[in-house]
């Protein structure tokens, strides 16, 4: 039996159960992590999982089942069982569901990679880590980690409606942290970002990224953190590096625009949206500079697929456009209830977890300057970067982000270093306040977004580049 | 095969390719989930799961690498062992490796409960049915869930162990334009969650949270509800008590300092309520004192950093342990002594197996104050002693600023009240708050504790945080609604 074999013996059960609607993803996931802690090597975990999920839609209730077997009788009891669900759901009932059109597709699609990142072999993956977490110790951290993640996934969908969809995807990526410890706090510094970067891409991202190189500045600028003068509290123009701005809009665009938190499906958890689906198209989100868009397509990003996870192809659309909030991450039946035309943002963790409205790659257009240029045109602020913490509330506008580091800008110039860097505001205010963003667009991956009951991680790509905003609240602290 | 079987096969499997001074241990677990969530007051997702997974770890010619896989199968197995094998021989040597746990004995799990194990989807659903029919026409959601976990564990040090365990937890809040109002209970069987006195708890919550008034940024004491103080136990957890965070200089705790409120006891206590009887390395688990009456008194190690602080393992051993620490995952605050006329009152009784939710419905009115701001007169009584404070009933989205002073921001979440003269008077808007959770607790800081605990389930079963409610001197709150 082929996984489409299997996969279609799950969706008849689900239909002969009385399902008007059934997909199933059959899924196996090869998972590989190391770890190094102060030029040893900490941990290494290999993982596979193979299973398959049944979702049934029986009259306007939905049910999900998932098993780890991929037997003929497995599939079927799946299916029987997932409309079993569905029925014990009508003892609730919704409003009627329906579904966007998706045409049915028979296609297969496989993400780039150059240098199969599973077939590295282990010991030059673990030479790496040793070799950079050792450097930050000889450089006066207390404590050097270093982590590379590796994902490679093989999905085979089927639906009701004439689905057939495999695909491969090969995601991973890395990264190295220096902490110092102090009388009473730490500082931290980390390359490329809080986890490192990630991307749908071969080991070739991890290769780029050249980790050593950076070793001895990150463990240098750690232990002069814990000597820096405090970042000042008060309102002052803010500029944010890149890996910082993707985090902002993951928290303060990206989840707000997700359709089943402005439709409330998330409100007991995730939370709800600020976003009214009634001013779609002409609410003013940011500034003119902010061009935001829903893309996976984009070659290499960790959010980047062929079909989602309910057998939608990957098309790209605006999300903000020129300030103007002009679209939604959107799944078939919450686009539908909507009045939306267009889903193609569903997504699950894995074979055992319901597909639901996720992020792909939500980021930002380039715009005019450079980070050198916003920096020269700022005569008081505080420029921050790398993500420390991050908070903001269950309707995604009141945030408070830190930093690992700061650098007073004094008259057009870099000054001095600042620790504990934090800003807090309101999602709009803060991003029609945005007044010079730069050409330098990274496609940051966040590969640790927490969505979902029972929980599910999912992989998010963000475009971003330096920004400047005016007259923000800093230097938050206890 | 069952788990201890497969455990077994997986051991037998490295001694024939490996060779018998190679040191291997596997841990099989079979878990049935299942979660009916709700909202707008209709049931939206369903999901169930049945799964096996089986998790190796061999330590040969002094290198150590770890494995897990979903196929139970002889090919499976097989595969799983090779690949784990093979990484291994290419793994850097491994100094601190701390051995295979011996020959222990494993008490059984105290929590199983056949219904619950089995549980239908239509007994999930019915309870939802209940909770939204109790909120009175306001919006609901939430979720309802059970557990059913069986597992085994087998080392090549000829050490074996059992386990199963159950769980159910329902979780939902009322909402009335805006305003939310919550109720969660975590119980060891699912005839212990009654949907409709959770619904009714909810819904007066959410409509004494209605028309909030902003209040000014600042320090206000505060009472904070079981599930507020569930988050600063797991934030204490996962940076205080982690015995790695503490080998590293990272973490607050000091064994032997009063650090905190001589009112404040915490225990770590997994088999008060469902979990496994042993850890990931088949470490007993066992009640473990981190907090006696303020004096830190310990943190949890796995057999790792047990080894490298010479104090051996707590039963802490847990997956992610050597990169992120072992961590304690069920924590109990100790409730003040209850007093004889408070006997019976309480609401949630979790120790004595009652509801979390009576008081919305039995012995929890309150004479004056916003109707439905205050729960249960455990709450009432903390109260009364408030000349002008806060109530709050849930944290949210707490993250952490600098570690090793735990000084943690965050939000209020699902119904702040303004407390004058011992009632709450009005709803507040939503707060953010910046404070260091020791601080906040420590000596001379806690004003009061409840007598009458509740069980607060977490995001993954098995984990769960209980405490009373808890009143104290001060909270940082840095920022209103507004910004």
């Amino acid at each position: 039996m082929t996984e489409f074999d299997t996969a279609s013996a799950a969706v008849q059960a689900a239909l002969d159960a009385g399902a008007r609607y059934a997909d199933v993803r059959v899924m196996h996931r090869r998972y590989e992590s190391m770890s190094a802690r102060n030029g040893d090597i900490e941990e290494l975990t290999q993982d596979e999982s193979v299973g398959l999920g049944v979702r049934a839609l029986v009259g306007s209730s939905w049910g999900f089942h998932a098993v780890p077997e991929l037997s003929d009788a497995a599939a079927r009891d799946a299916g029987r069982r997932a409309a079993r669900i569905a029925a014990a759901s009508a003892r609730v009932p919704g409003p009627p569901v329906d579904l966007v059109p998706s045409e049915p597709t028979v296609a297969s699609w496989s993400s780039g990679c150059a240098v199969d990142p599973l077939g590295v072999p282990l010991s030059g993956k673990g030479d790496l880590l040793v070799q950079a977490t050792g450097t930050i110790r000889e450089h006066g951290a207390d404590l050097a980690e270093g982590l590379y993640q590796i994902w490679d996934t093989a999905k085979w969908f089927v639906s009701s409606e004439g689905h057939r969809i495999d695909q491969r995807i090969r995601e991973c990526g890395g990264g190295i942290s220096a902490t110092s410890i102090g009388d009473g706090e730490t500082q931290r510094r980390s390359y490329p970002s809080y986890r490192g970067q990630y991307g749908t891409t071969g080991w070739e991202l991890v290769t780029s990224l050249d980790l050593a190189a950076h070793a001895a500045r990150i463990a240098e600028e750690s232990r002069e953190l814990l000597t820096a003068p405090e970042c000042p509290a008060g309102e002052t123009d803010l500029i944010l590096g890149g890996e910082q701005l993707a985090l902002q809009i993951h928290e303060s665009v990206g989840h707000a625009i997700e359709l089943d938190r402005i439709l409330g499906w998330e409100a007991a958890f995730a939370g709800t949206s600020w976003l009214d689906l009634g001013q779609l198209g002409t609410l003013r989100y940011g500034s003119e500079l902010m061009n935001v868009t829903i893309d996976p397509t984009i070659p290499g990003a960790l959010g980047s697929f062929g079909y989602d996870d309910e057998g939608s192809p990957a098309v790209r659309r605006d999300a903000v456009r020129e300030g103007r909030w002009v679209g939604v991450l959107a799944g078939r039946d919450s686009a539908a209830v909507a009045g939306l035309d267009y889903g193609g943002s569903v997504r699950a963790d894995g074979w055992a977890r319901l597909p639901m409205v996720r992020m792909t790659n939500v980021g930002l257009e380039p715009g005019p300057h450079t980070l050198d240029e916003i920096i020269a045109a700022t005569d008081d602020g505080v420029l921050m970067d790398v993500n420390r913490s991050w908070s903001i509330d269950d309707k995604r506008l009141n945030f408070q982000f830190g930093c690992e580091i700061g650098w007073e800008v004094r008259n057009g110039r870099r000054g001095r270093m600042l620790r504990n860097p934090t800003y807090t505001g309101i999602g709009p205010l803060f991003w029609r306040s945005m007044d010079m963003l730069s050409a330098e667009i990274v496609p940051w991956g966040t590969p640790n977004c927490g969505k979902g009951q029972p929980g599910q991680t999912g992989h998010t790509g963000h475009p971003a580049a330096p920004a400047r905003f005016r007259n923000v609240r800093v230097g938050v602290r206890a | 095969m069952t788990e201890l079987e497969i455990a077994g096969r997986v051991v037998e499997l490295i001694r024939r390719l490996a060779g018998p001074d190679a040191q291997a241990e596997a841990v099989v677990t079979r878990a049935d989930l299942a979660l009916t969530r709700f909202a707008n007051s209709f049931i939206h997702q369903n999901v169930a799961e049945s799964g096996v997974g089986v998790r190796l770890r061999v330590h040969v010619d002094g290198r150590t690498a770890a494995g897990s896989g979903s196929l139970v199968d002889d090919d499976g197995l097989r595969a799983l062992v090779e690949r784990t094998l093979a990484a291994a021989r290419l793994c850097p040597p491994d100094p601190a490796w701390p051995g295979l746990t011996p020959p222990s004995p494993i008490v059984a799990s105290a929590v199983f409960d056949e219904s619950t194990a089995f549980a239908e989807p239509d007994e999930r659903a019915a309870r939802v049915r209940d909770f939204v029919d109790a909120v009175g026409g306001l919006e609901a959601a939430g979720y309802c869930r059970t557990s059913y976990r069986s597992g085994a564990f087998a080392n090549s040090a000829g050490h074996s162990a059992l386990g199963r365990t159950t769980e159910a937890a329902m979780d939902g809040i009322a909402r009335i334009g805006g305003s939310d109002g919550v109720a969660r209970h975590c119980a060891d069987r699912l005839a212990d969650l009654d949907g409709a006195a959770l619904g009714a708890r909810a819904a007066a919550k959410a409509r004494a949270a209605a028309d909030p008034v902003e209040l000014p940024p600042g320090r206000y004491e505060v009472v904070l509800e079981p599930a507020a103080v569930a988050d600063l136990l797991q934030n204490l957890s996962w940076y205080g008590f982690n015995g790695k965070r503490y080998a590293e200089r990272q973490s607050f705790a000091e064994p032997g300092a009063e650090q905190f409120d001589r009112s404040v006891t915490l225990v770590d206590d997994p088999l008060h309520g469902s979990a496994f009887p042993y850890d990931l390395e088949g470490s007993p688990r066992r009640a473990l004192t981190l907090v006696d009456a303020g004096t830190t008194r310990a943190v949890a190690h796995d057999r790792r950093s047990g080894a490298e602080l010479g104090t051996g393992s707590t039963g802490h051993g847990m997956i992610g342990a050597s990169t992120f620490g072992p961590t304690p995952r069920n924590i109990r605050l100790l409730a003040a002594p209850a007093s004889a006329d408070a006997a019976g009152g309480g609401v949630g009784a979790a120790a004595t197996g009652g509801t979390a939710a009576g008081g919305a419905t039995g012995g929890g009115s309150v004479a004056t104050g916003v109707t439905g701001a205050v729960a249960d007169p455990d709450t009432a009584e903390l109260l009364a002693d408030v000349q002008r404070g806060l109530l709050v009933s849930d944290f949210w989205y707490t993250r952490v600023l600098d570690p090793k002073s735990l000084v943690i921001t965050g939000l209020t979440r699902n119904g702040v009240w303004l407390v004058e003269d011992g009632v709450p008077t009005r709803p507040v808007r939503d707060f953010r708050f910046t404070e260091s959770y020791p601080r906040a607790l420590g000596p001379g800081a806690v004003l009061g504790l409840g007598r009458w605990s509740v069980r607060q389930p977490d995001r993954i079963d098995g984990v769960w945080w209980e405490a009373p409610p808890v009143r104290l001197a001060a909270w940082n709150f840095t920022g209103g609604a507004s910004g």
